[in-house]
Order: C-alpha cells, then structure tokens, then sequence
C-alpha cells in the first residue's frame, strides 16, 4: 500500500492544464510540421504557415493557443495498491482544474446547467474518468476538449452485417459533416465496438494516444492508414480552404462487443489535439 | 488574391471581395457570440435598443481567453458560426455587412447575404494567439455579465481573414470539395 496526498493531485492538474493549453505536446508538434511541409494548397499552406507562428507566440508570450481552452477531461489510472490521503479524490482534481484556469488566465467555458447555461466562472466541474490498475502509481491524463470539434463527433450504432464499409463510411461521414467546422487539420479518435457508452469513450481515448504511433493490432493499423489517406482525398485540407491536410492522424481503438452490435464512435479533435500526461 | 480593407465595410469594397481572397482588416469590428446574440435577437423582438447599430458593420464571432495585465485580449480566435445561423438573417436585414468566424452556414444565411449584399469570412480556427496580436484595443460595449460571451468594440489592425461567402453567394467551403 502507497499513500498518496491528494494535494499533489491539485498541483499536478493545475500546472498540466496550463501546459497542455499553451504548448503542443512533441508528437503532435511533429506531426503539423511535417505536414507544413508537405501541403501544397495555396491557402492551406497559408493556414499551416500561420498555426505554426500561432505557436511560436504562444509558447514566447504564454497565450493560449486556442481562445476555446476546452472541458477538462481527465483520466485517473489508479493502481490498486494507491491509498489517497488528505481529502476527496474529486474535490482535488476540480481544484487543480480551477486553480489552472483561473491563475493561468485560460477561459472558462463550463455552464452550470445545459439548459439553464450560468457560466461557473472557473471552469469546473471536469469530466473525469477512473480506471483502476495494478500498481501502486497514479497516471494522470489532462485532455482539455475544445467544443468546436466535440460538437461534430459522432456515435453510430451499426448492424453486424454493415462490417467495416460501415465504419469506414461512419468515419468518412463524421468527417466530412465537420468540414471546416471542427478546424481541420484534425486528428480523429474512432472507438469500434463495446456497448453504446463504451465507443465514445474509447473514442476520446484514442484521441490522447500519441499520434504517431499505430494501434499494436494489425488491420486496426491498416485501418488507421487507409482512413486518413481517404480524409485526405476529400481536399477539404487546413481550415476547411482546400489542401491535402485534412486529418493529421485516426487513431482507433477496439473492444470485443455484442453479437447483435457493431458501435462506432468517432471523436474529432482539432489540430490542437491537447492531451498532457504524468505519472505520480 | 491579398486585399486590404477597412471596418465599418463599403459597398466598393463589399461587391469586390471574392471567395477564396485573403483579407487584411483594419478598423472597428464588433464581438458577439452565442449568448450575446440570442439576447440582442430576443431584444429586437422586443423593439429594444441594440447595444450596437448594425449598419455596415462587421461582428466577429469570438468568445476570448481573458488578458494578461499590458494586453487587450487574450486568446481570440473564431467560433463556430453556425451557431449564430439563427439569428444571422435579422441582423444582416439590419443592415449587418461582414461577419468573421469559421464553419459553414446554412442556406437561409446564405440567401440573406446575397439579398442584402454581405460577406462571410473565416479566420484561422485555433490561432487565437496570432490573431490577438492583430487586435490593438478591445472594450466591453455590453452584456459585461455574460463574462467571455459580452460584446466587445475592437481596433484592429491587419487583421487576416478569408472571404468564404461573397456578396454574390459564391463558397469557397463547397468550391474546394474533390
């Protein structure tokens, strides 16, 4: 048995939510310079120009890149031999999430109500998710969510016999229903399989997954590349202006699931794709 | 083909922006987003005094990151407009010329562009950063208690855009799809 405070909780989340608003992570920073690089639209290379200066002034002059700094969303992997001491496990993360948002003068996009909609002035609560593993360390996983592409993502419930054409024209669908909605270049996160929750939620996971890195699972792999080979003939590109950078990675992931189903989940995330991670 | 135009827009200026023209802005330009223009909607309906005079202005749709001390603004990058796509037609019959923001809209804005002789332009989605240095002032002109949602008066100095939707409805979004 590990004791772990959870004031290192708060501390923690308060300095990653910052982080994670302000520098791209290197997986996602090498993926967009790379595909600067490569694009040959008039106006999507304009645009890729001009995310790569946002950085650069993001990181000097510490504004965050995006205005949306995003829903935290956060996931716990808890070891089973962790023991937390020093107060309410969900009380600490919300306070590191309002300590971040407040004192690193990011915007607070959280309504108290979906329909009443009283802003709550400090960005909590967070959408949190716990796992509990073997061990006794504690991964924390801050993933700010920006609603410009959570608005476009999608969940379809498919039949068994749609087989995956099916989830290949789902992906194709969401993503060209997102057009220059949800600021491409994006990375888009499938989950395939589960129970109706169960997709999205892999969905989201597989967007902090580094974007480099294939599934371990070979035709999921395959799947991965041939999915963003197709996004990318759409011509949609950077901003929605034209270009062969539509997507800069799919990452999907897949669980075992009913013999009457076949759920797709696909989570689109913009190309500030924030997903911070740590061990403690 | 680079243009640089001031706010408030002229008809000149209006009538010769094409889609796919990237556009330096200088001048006054409005903010206003979801909440803001519910509220001005529901005050129009009630024959009540906008905030704002539509009149050739441009509203960009924007909710800031609040500013660090010496800055106007935070990060201030666009929103979604379709989500303004409600009450856009209104407002642009109103006498509203330009609006910034990104994403498509729908049929009905499209047509009250056209009739009223408009323009749609798209900023870089997620170069909040980049565009706040374009901004040089920025106050809050009213709804101060909808906080990052109030609208704001800006000066703004080069501020580049895409013309997406031109006064003659031709779009960029549905030109450039293989």
């Amino acid at each position: 048995m590990r004791e772990v405070c959870v004031d290192i909780l708060t501390d923690q989340i308060k300095e990653m939510c910052i982080e994670a608003n302000h520098f791209l992570t290197d997986d996602m920073d090498e993926i967009l310079k790379e595909a600067t690089e490569k694009e040959d639209g008039l106006l999507g290379k304009q645009i890729l120009d001009s995310l790569q200066e946002n950085l650069e002034i993001a990181g000097e002059d510490m504004i965050p890149i995006c205005q949306d700094t995003g829903m935290a969303v956060i996931f716990l992997e808890v070891g089973q031999d962790v023991h937390f001491i020093g107060g309410n496990v969900e009380d600490a993360i919300n306070e590191g999430v309002r300590r971040g948002y407040v004192d690193g003068y990011l915007r607070k996009s959280v309504v108290k109500d979906p329909l009443i909609r009283e802003n709550t002035r400090d960005n909590t609560p967070a959408i949190i998710h716990y796992t509990i593993v073997p061990g006794d360390k504690v991964k924390i996983t801050v993933a700010p969510k920006g609603f410009g592409s959570e608005n476009m993502s999608r969940v379809f419930m498919l039949k068994p016999a749609d087989g995956i054409e099916g989830v290949k024209n789902a992906i194709l669908t969401a993503v060209k229903d997102a057009g220059p909605n949800a600021c491409p270049p994006m990375v888009v996160g499938v989950g395939i399989g589960g129970t109706f929750e169960k997709c999205a939620l892999m969905a989201k996971q597989a967007l902090t997954r580094n974007v480099k890195q294939h599934s371990n699972i070979p035709y999921v792999a395959e799947l991965e590349e041939e999915m963003l080979r197709k996004i990318n003939e759409t011509g949609i590109g950077p901003g929605g202006l034209g270009g062969r950078t539509t997507a800069l990675a799919v990452n999907i992931n897949t669980y075992p699931t009913h013999i009457a189903g076949l759920p797709v989940a696909v989570n689109i995330c913009c190309h500030v794709n924030r997903h911070v991670c740590r061990e403690v | 083909m680079d243009r640089y135009i001031q706010a408030p827009l002229s008809k000149a200026d209006i009538e010769s922006l094409h889609a796919g023209d990237y556009v330096y802005i200088t001048g006054t330009i409005f903010v206003a987003r979801d909440a803001a223009h519910k509220r001005m909607f529901e005050a129009v309906q009630k024959k009540e005094v906008l905030p704002m005079d539509m009149k050739d202005q441009i509203i960009y749709y924007m909710g800031p990151s609040p500013a660090r001390e010496g800055r106007p603004i935070g990060s201030a990058g666009p929103t979604t407009a379709s989500r303004m796509d409600k009450y856009t037609p209104k407002f642009l019959d109103m006498g509203l010329k330009g609006m910034i923001g990104k994403g498509k809209r729908n049929p009905e804005v499209v047509e009250a562009i056209i009739r009223n002789k408009a323009v749609y332009f798209a900023a870089v989605g997620g170069a909040g950063a980049l565009l706040s240095k374009k901004i040089l002032k920025s106050e809050v002109i009213a709804y101060d208690d909808l906080g990052a949602e109030a609208i704001r008066k800006l000066e703004v100095e080069y501020f580049p855009a895409v013309v997406v939707i031109d006064s003659e409805g031709n779009n960029l979004y549905e030109n450039v799809l293989k």
